[in-house]
């Protein structure tokens, strides 16, 4: 044991001397031995962030370093769990200490009381280095997971064999004497080695027609989703969780409510996978750090998910990353930077606020994993942000979208409308578009890219002409005009609002989005002929294409061609009563 | 806390609520401690920086007189806490704890640290059953759950507290069964204080009701203390002791005040608008505090008073608040200078649990689109007005107008209920029959089958015309 010795506490960070330690390194603080990263090292003062409650802790109490920085504990099992921001399971930490969250109780990632079946892959006597898949085991029901050599080790197996083994069970050796195991770890700062970044056309599919349509992000891609409270970013990174085109979802809730993790955690473990028949919760991974939990633990929370992400793509599988919200991580680190006294930049956020987040979302990405055999695997993430006042020129905001690729800004106003999801479609982009385009078309319809321009420059027209109605009345409009409210109207109101708590309008399959969108358009462009034809305003009747929309939206997917069919009749007929 | 008691002679400097200590040892992080000064009575503080070279304590009591070379600093050895128990009900105490009803100090059933610790995610259960408060635009469109924590944002001189204190008397849980309350005030006049107190006499509910009081006039300092002080109260009613607990704060923006001077005091770099940049962690150490336990049968439901400066939503201390608890109810200054009562502006309000708490078996099977309806017409129907306001009610279409009379209907009738109490069932039908003077076109959010019902049951009993 060390002599050094706790010579100040101040709210979540600790101040220990003598003490030699690395940036980084791990410490155990206090008698209760709380955990804690050491942040900076001044002469022989070491400064530590603490991840537990630090109320109590006394001057004079001892601090050991770990000789490790924290890293994640990254096996099966991960998979259904739900870790604090430091990766100890609160369920185990339920049953050792209560209902409420005391100091001094840990718990290990993984639960090393577990056996898993393992299958080897590779034989005695065969050459491995660093991402090479061992063998695997079934972690969830219809999921494989590959069990891989650690990045940066190489060697020749010298034993390796079939059976059941926990998590800290050795499986094998190699021949410098590593012994082989189901897990390994790996530091939650360092993004996991590579063999190459690769460039995609595949989107990440949302199952929300807004984003799949409008605003699409490509697998790999990076998307910052501000918007002021209450303006549906929790809705739409859970609604994502449940329904986005991915095998593993880690949903970070970082210093946000505890309420609204207890809503997935009620609906996760019951609510089924369309694609592969098993409760949702079996692709995810939960890791919770609720606003009244400690900061620091809320500062390392997005990189653990980040790595248990990467972790998985390394398994060639396509991981989808939500985080809610970074706006609470930024403040977990201006928290901090402020304790350290450090010379803060704008808002008070400490000056490296924009390259951390750089180096946060850089950390999307498709890849084609070290290792072989041969796997490709993506990171996307979708991060939302928490702008104070709900105004985007804030320092979060401004940093995160020149890094992320898209950005799915929430309007405040459509909220209040109770216009979800309240995308605004005006200052809403994203760089993903054209590059995810041809996927769309291969696989809904080929004139996807058609439509989504129609409807982006209906949509620009109709508020054009809302500035001119609010000024002149409505009534003044020329004919068309007034249609192209009238249909830019159904757009919003039923094409692009979404309920998520519909049960068949929750998600939109793409069939479903193009169907709605293609009507509409078509509903569009036949008023508009008309309209040109010298048919009267007054002679063309949107209520049914409106309604046949509306009932296409709520259709069960086994019933949207049959509504397909029948919103396409109601689009082509809306000037019929004339054209016949 | 490992340490025992020490006693340091004399201070090295105060300043504001501030007290500093050099060189003391086995200092704890949120120690309790007793700053004695002769002819004075005993101050209590808390240290919040603890330092071999500097100790700063925050003191819980007025610092006026106190003299740092005079004092003596007794450190306990032991976190902040409080008496809790049962026989705290009925009582009135300060914003520090003490009795202020001129009765002895309650025995309780144990101590309790003030600070709380964070409950388990895992732990928590999800809140779903309805709260009739007997306001139509809560109970309607933005429906409170038992477990919720719902902030009023109101403004400098709207009834906020209330509109509060209406929720206190009407409230009523799922079976029936009546509310503990436990009510901090928090900076404001003595005369809210004492209108808000005797209204809850006044309903009977007093002996079911725990006060802390920090009024006006009270120290500052105080202000930080009395909402923990309520809080944990209100955690041992609830999770101890199994009853259903409401509890107000009035007025989260005194408590946010009081934050930032000591903010000050201790020369941090401010965030926006001068309030700490850690007032969202901190605001979140006490909304958190709200909720249900898994087998545990009690619950925590909180009201936060916050009064925006200026009536602006985006001002940190409402922003913050917003960001924290499941929705808000937001005051109109505008419906509350026409008269309306109580002046709730449904279109900004929000309950984030609405949905977990209505809907068959827990109000009515069609609550939802009923309720969505109502909002898209007044919605339509404001926004219809203000067009109006510059092209003249003539320049509307059709269904603008129709839809500007339902806004008008809506605040008067609906909205502007006065101090009846509705049912919820009394609710619904008030809304309905808004709905009706609409036709079918007008309706977008009614499902077909909702709407052919309601025409059936108007045929089989035709509404009285409700008197004018
Ligand atoms: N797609 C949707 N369908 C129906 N309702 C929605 C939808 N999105 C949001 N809402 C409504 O808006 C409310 C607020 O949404 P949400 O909690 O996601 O906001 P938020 O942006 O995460 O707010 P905060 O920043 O305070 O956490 C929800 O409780 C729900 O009532
Ligand atoms: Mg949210």
């Amino acid at each position: 044991m060390s002599a050094a010795r706790i010579v100040r506490v101040a709210g979540a960070l600790v101040e220990a001397r003598p003490m030699e330690g690395a940036l980084y390194e791990l410490a155990y603080v206090g008698t209760r031995r709380l955990l804690g990263e050491i942040v900076r090292q001044v002469g022989d003062t070491a400064t530590i962030q603490v991840y537990e409650e630090t109320n109590g802790l006394a001057l004079g109490e001892p601090v050991d370093t770990a000789g490790t920085s924290l890293t994640a504990h990254l096996g099966p099992g991960l998979l259904g769990a739900v870790l604090d921001g430091t990766g100890r399971p609160l369920a185990r930490l339920a049953e050792a200490g209560g209902d409420f969250i005391g100091e001094g109780v840990s718990a290990p990632t993984l639960d090393p009381g577990r056996r898993w079946a393992f299958t080897p892959a590779v034989a005695a006597g065969t050459q491995v280095r660093g991402g090479d898949v061992l063998g695997t085991v079934e972690e969830t029901e219809g999921l494989t997971h590959a069990i891989l050599v650690p990045p940066r080790t190489c060697g020749t197996v010298t034993a390796i064999a079939a059976g059941e083994y926990s998590c800290e069970d050795t499986l094998g050796t190699l021949d410098d004497g590593t012994p082989l195991r189901l897990a390994h770890r790996w530091p939650i700062r360092v993004p996991r080695p590579i063999a190459a970044r690769l460039a995609t056309r595949r989107p990440f599919v949302t199952g929300q027609r807004v984003f799949d349509l409008l605003f699409p992000v490509a697998e790999g891609g990076a998307c910052a989703v501000p918007g002021g409270f209450g303006t549906g970013k929790t809705i739409i990174e859970q609604s994502l969780a449940r329904f986005a085109d991915a095998d593993i979802i880690v949903y970070v809730g970082c210093g946000e409510r505890g309420n609204e993790m207890t809503d997935v955690l009620t609906e996760f473990p019951a609510l089924v996978d369309p694609r592969t028949g098993r409760p949702v919760m079996d692709r995810s991974v939960l890791i919770v750090n609720t606003s009244n939990m400690p900061v620091a633990a809320r500062e390392a929370s997005i990189y653990l998910g980040v790595t248990v992400a990467e972790y998985y793509r390394d398994q060639g599988r396509r991981v989808a990353l939500m985080i809610d919200s970074t706006s609470r991580w930024a403040e977990a680190l201006r928290e901090m930077g402020a304790r350290l006294q450090e010379m803060p930049g704008e808002e008070g956020y400490p000056t490296y606020l924009a390259s951390r987040l750089s180096l946060f979302f850089e950390r999307a990405a498709v890849a084609r994993a070290q290792g072989a055999p041969e796997r490709e695997g993506a990171v996307t993430i979708i991060g939302a942000i928490s702008p104070p006042g709900g105004d985007f020129s804030e320092p979060v905001t401004q940093a995160s979208l020149r890094v992320t690729g898209a950005m799915w800004a929430l309007d405040a106003s459509l909220a209040q409308q109770r216009h979800y999801p309240a995308v605004d479609w005006d200052s809403s982009f994203s760089l993903y578009a054209d590059q995810v385009s041809p996927w769309f078309a291969e696989h809904a319809g080929r004139d996807w890219e058609e439509i989504r321009h129609y409807l982006i420059a209906l949509l620009q027209r109709e508020r054009e002409l809302r500035d001119i109605a609010s000024l002149v009345g409505p009534d003044a409009l020329e004919d068309e005009d007034r249609f192209v409210m009238n249909v830019a109207w159904i757009i919003r109101d039923v094409l692009l609002r979404q309920s998520a708590f519909h049960p068949h309008d929750a998600r939109s399959s793409i069939a479903k989005t193009y169907a709605m969108a293609s009507a509409a358009v078509l509903a569009a462009r036949t008023g508009r002929d008309a309209l040109a034809r010298g048919i009267p305003a007054a002679r063309l009747d949107l209520q049914g294409v409106r309604h046949a929309l509306s009932v296409l939206r709520d259709a069960p997917d086994d019933e949207v061609e049959v509504q397909a069919g029948r919103a396409v009749a109601a689009a082509t007929g809306i000037a019929s009563g004339v054209a016949r | 806390m490992t340490t025992f008691q020490r006693t340091y002679r004399g201070a090295h400097a105060a300043a504001g609520p501030l007290l500093f200590l050099q060189h003391a040892r086995r200092v704890a992080l949120g120690e309790r401690v007793v700053v004695r000064q002769e002819g004075q009575p005993d101050r209590r503080g808390q240290v919040i920086d603890a330092g071999e070279e500097r100790t700063v304590i925050q003191l819980l009591d007025d610092p006026v007189g106190l003299a740092p070379h005079r004092v003596e600093v007794i450190l306990t050895g032991e976190p902040v806490r409080t008496v809790v128990g049962r026989d705290l009900l009925g009582r009135a105490f300060s914003g520090h704890g003490a009795p202020v009803d001129g009765l002895p100090a309650p025995i309780g059933s144990t101590v309790r640290p003030v600070a709380g610790a964070p409950l388990n995610p895992v732990r928590r259960a999800k809140p779903s059953d309805f709260i009739e408060t007997g306001v139509s635009a809560i109970d309607a469109m933005n429906t409170l759950v038992r477990g919720q924590k719902l902030p009023v944002f109101s403004g400098p001189g709207l009834p906020g507290l209330d509109l509060a204190a209406r929720i206190v008397e009407g409230a009523r849980a799922p079976h029936g069964e009546a509310f503990a309350v436990v009510f901090a005030a928090v900076g404001i006049t003595a005369r809210e204080t004492q209108v808000f107190v005797d209204r809850i006499r006044a309903s009977g509910a007093m002996a079911r009701t725990v006060l802390y009081l920090n009024e006006a006039s009270h120290p500052s300092v105080e202000r930080l203390l009395a909402p923990r002080l309520a809080l944990t109260a209100a955690e041992y009613l609830a999770f101890d002791a199994g009853m259903q607990v409401l509890v107000v704060v009035a007025d989260m923006t005194h408590y946010c005040e009081a934050l930032r001077e000591l903010g000050t005091a201790r020369e941090e770099v401010p965030g926006r608008r001068g309030y700490p940049g850690y007032m969202y962690t901190d605001l979140a150490s006490l909304y958190e505090r709200a909720g249900i336990v898994k087998g545990r049968p009690g619950s925590i439901t909180l009201i936060p008073i916050v009064t925006m400066p200026d009536d602006d939503i985006t001002h940190p201390i409402p922003d913050l608040t917003g960001y924290i608890t499941e929705g808000q109810v937001v005051l109109s200054r505008e419906l509350h200078r026409r008269g309306i009562d109580p002046p709730i502006d449904v279109l900004p309000s929000l309950s984030r649990l609405m949905n977990s708490g209505i809907g068959e078996k827990r109000t009515w099977r069609d609550h939802r689109e009923w309720s969505d309806q109502l909002y898209a017409s007044y919605a339509r129907g404001r926004e219809a007005r203000s067009m109006a306001a510059i092209v003249g009610a003539g320049g509307l279409l059709p269904a603008d107008r129709r839809a500007l009379d339902f806004a008008d209907a809506f605040e008067a009738a609906f909205i502007g209920q006065g101090t009846a109490r509705r049912t919820i069932m009394e609710t619904a039908e008030a809304g309905w029959r808004l709905l009706d003077a609409l036709p079918r076109e007008d309706l977008a959010r009614l499902s077909d089958r909702a709407f052919q019902e309601r025409q059936a049951a108007r045929a089989a009993a035709p509404p009285e015309e409700p008197a004018p």
